[in-house]
């Protein structure tokens, strides 16, 4: 292949990933805009969507249940940890911190005791190749990308269209005055936490078919979403998704190019260099 | 803090010094090669607790400074032929000038992007060991053989037991008598002012972006030193010691035995190098209990042991 074709090749792999990136690291936006905590945890809640998509798809053998199912057990443990941990300390942010990276051990060794330290694909729910006439490109990941978009717009309408968006964005911008207008704030994180957690669990059954589940891949998930998050600014959601697309975009053509080690390498640095020079990210709000 | 009180508190030091050198007589040898390895990680989490418990900065990625300390050591031993005391030279150079590069780009970051941003240079650091695999040998590591120290003509060979654990107690006693002067300085006082509140310190006069970059080189350097000592005294380097595991490692350590005080770090260290020990011999999945002792800690420790025996009774420990 030639320049051309290898370039193409790595635009559509961009693409495809920079969506998904985008929906794994939406959550973490949004926990870090609505609660103001960093959810080190985040990374496993997407591990826990693959294993639970492959769990649910190899026992009730339709991978759609299985995508309905891992966002909602996900959901649930994130409103367990919320209540049990995160509740009790009020949200303090370096304990958070330190908590959540509590539970990203407990919930990846938890994952490494039961389901063991295999990686295990889901066969795809459909099969099909687009074919250009230098490669064929498998159908399956242009779906993943148009799911990954859909939910993207879906949450974007949520947040700006319902009454818990509403609630959400109040508790963003100010959460004693959200409280005194009787949002009710508590809730409100719980469900955030969870919805952050539920989101970027569908990312990871998404692409189990492609990437196979495997109790460490949530850290390299969570590095990513950092990236992307840091690069848009903190709590920004606009932001968020601008730089999953810059990240996505860069990190296929690196990847395809070159290594995609060198591009992990090129993403994390690049953070670095712009939290440098801009304090608070590309889109960050001010103090955020 | 008063005369008297500055004496106690060195005599306490001092003591917890000399108990571990007497422990080696009596230890049996598994123990004594665990209390070795535990002094070099201790004095890691030293270096780590300066920046955490002293001047309220939460890193998320010591491990490259730890790792710096190995590879700087390692690589000189390996590739160049250097011997023990030149390799440990360049070990510490080498951490100085990350923590350095480190310090500079996060100086302006607040809250949790320093966290953030040190976990992403970190991973940065980590892949590099694995990208560079030629040099380094990735994650298969390698062996440094037959190291041994010249010292005023005699030649101690450091994988002798008797060696490794006195070379490793003196490393140890350096950075714990060194952390107890610094913070006990006035550069001290300053990182406290910066955990407490970092505008007021500013407009008290202080150059704060220096101070800063200091707090996180001498952190940085007692780390790579740990790192530098771990590689000469247990001959392995490898990309492990670069993952992000060895960067929340001391912070389960510090926060265990007690943020902010001079022994908490010992403390945590010994009680959770034992406890990883134990589990690790039960299940396969033994760092769930490096997870447990997270949230346990910010739970129902807050304080840590240290912390909280300062807290209760002696209210003089530093």
């Amino acid at each position: 292949m030639t320049l051309g074709p290898h370039l193409l090749l790595a635009l559509l792999e961009g693409t495809v990933g920079g969506l998904v990136l985008a929906l794994t690291a939406l959550g973490l936006s949004l926990v870090f805009g609505v609660m103001r905590i960093v959810n080190v945890a985040h990374g496993e809640f997407f591990m826990l969507g693959a294993i639970v998509a492959w769990y649910v798809s190899t026992t009730a053998g339709s991978f759609l249940v299985a995508l309905l199912v891992a966002p909602l057990v996900v959901g649930a443990v994130a409103v367990t940890a919320d209540r049990l941990v995160l509740r009790r300390i009020g949200y303090e942010p370096e304990s958070t911190i330190v908590a959540t990276i509590g539970l990203l051990y407990i919930l990846q060794q938890v994952v490494l005791m039961t389901y063991g330290p295999y990686a295990r694909p889901v066969a795809a729910p459909v099969y099909f190749r687009i074919d250009f006439p230098w490669f064929g490109y498998s159908g399956y990941k242009l779906i993943v990308a148009g799911a990954a978009g859909a939910l993207l717009v879906l949450t974007w309408v949520a947040l700006s269209r319902t009454t818990l968006g509403l609630y959400m964005r109040a508790t963003q911008q100010d959460r004693e005055m959200a409280q005194a207008f009787a949002v009710p704030v508590d809730r409100v994180y719980t469900t955030a936490f969870a919805v952050g957690a539920g989101l970027t669990a569908v990312a990871g059954a998404l692409i189990v078919p492609v990437q196979q589940a495997h109790y460490l891949m949530g850290l390299d998930a969570l590095l990513m979403s950092f990236v992307v998050v840091i690069l848009g600014g903190l709590g920004s959601l606009r932001g968020t998704l601008v730089a999953a697309f810059v990240v996505g975009l860069s990190d296929g053509v690196v990847s395809v190019l070159f290594s995609p080690t060198l591009a992990k390498i090129v993403a994390t640095l690049l953070v670095g260099l712009v939290l440098a020079v801009r304090g608070r990210g590309l889109f960050g709000e001010e103090g955020a | 803090m008063t005369r008297e009180r500055r004496g106690l508190v060195l005599a306490l030091h001092l003591a917890i010094i000399a108990v571990l050198a007497g422990l080696q007589l009596v230890l049996p040898p598994f123990h004594h090669g665990m209390v070795a390895r535990i002094m070099v990680l201790a004095a890691y989490a030293i270096g780590y607790n300066l920046l955490l418990g002293y001047t309220g900065l939460m890193s998320l990625g010591h491990a490259m400074f730890f790792a710096a300390g190995m590879y700087g050591t390692g690589l000189t031993i390996h590739h160049l032929g250097a011997g023990v005391a030149l390799g440990f030279l360049a070990g510490l150079v080498a951490g100085v000038v990350t923590a350095a590069v480190v310090g500079l780009i996060t100086l302006k970051t607040v809250g949790p992007a320093f966290l953030i941003v040190t976990m992403m240079l970190a991973q940065a650091f980590y892949l590099a060991t694995l990208y560079f695999n030629e040099v380094t040998m990735g994650d298969q590591g390698f062996i440094l053989a037959g190291l041994h120290l010249d010292l005023g003509g005699h030649r101690f060979a450091l994988a002798n037991p008797a060696v490794k654990y006195n070379v490793g107690l003196g490393l140890f006693a350096i950075c714990l008598l060194g952390s107890l002067w610094l913070v006990s300085s006035p550069v001290g006082r300053i990182f406290l002012a910066l955990r407490e509140n970092e505008e007021r310190t500013r407009l008290l006069g202080y150059n704060t972006a220096r101070y800063r970059l200091v707090a996180v080189v001498v952190s940085g350097l007692i780390s790579a030193l740990a790192g530098a000592a771990y590689t000469l005294l247990f001959s392995y380097v490898g990309s492990t010691f670069a993952g992000i595991l060895y960067s929340i490692y001391p912070l389960l350590w510090t926060l265990l035995g007690g943020a902010g005080t001079t022994l908490g770090p010992l403390v945590g260290t010994l009680l959770m190098t034992y406890v990883v020990d134990v589990a690790s011999g039960i299940t396969t999945g033994y760092l769930i209990v490096v997870g447990a002792m997270l949230v346990v800690a910010v739970l129902w420790a807050p304080a840590g042991v240290v912390g909280g025996i300062r807290a209760r009774w002696a209210r003089w420990l530093p």
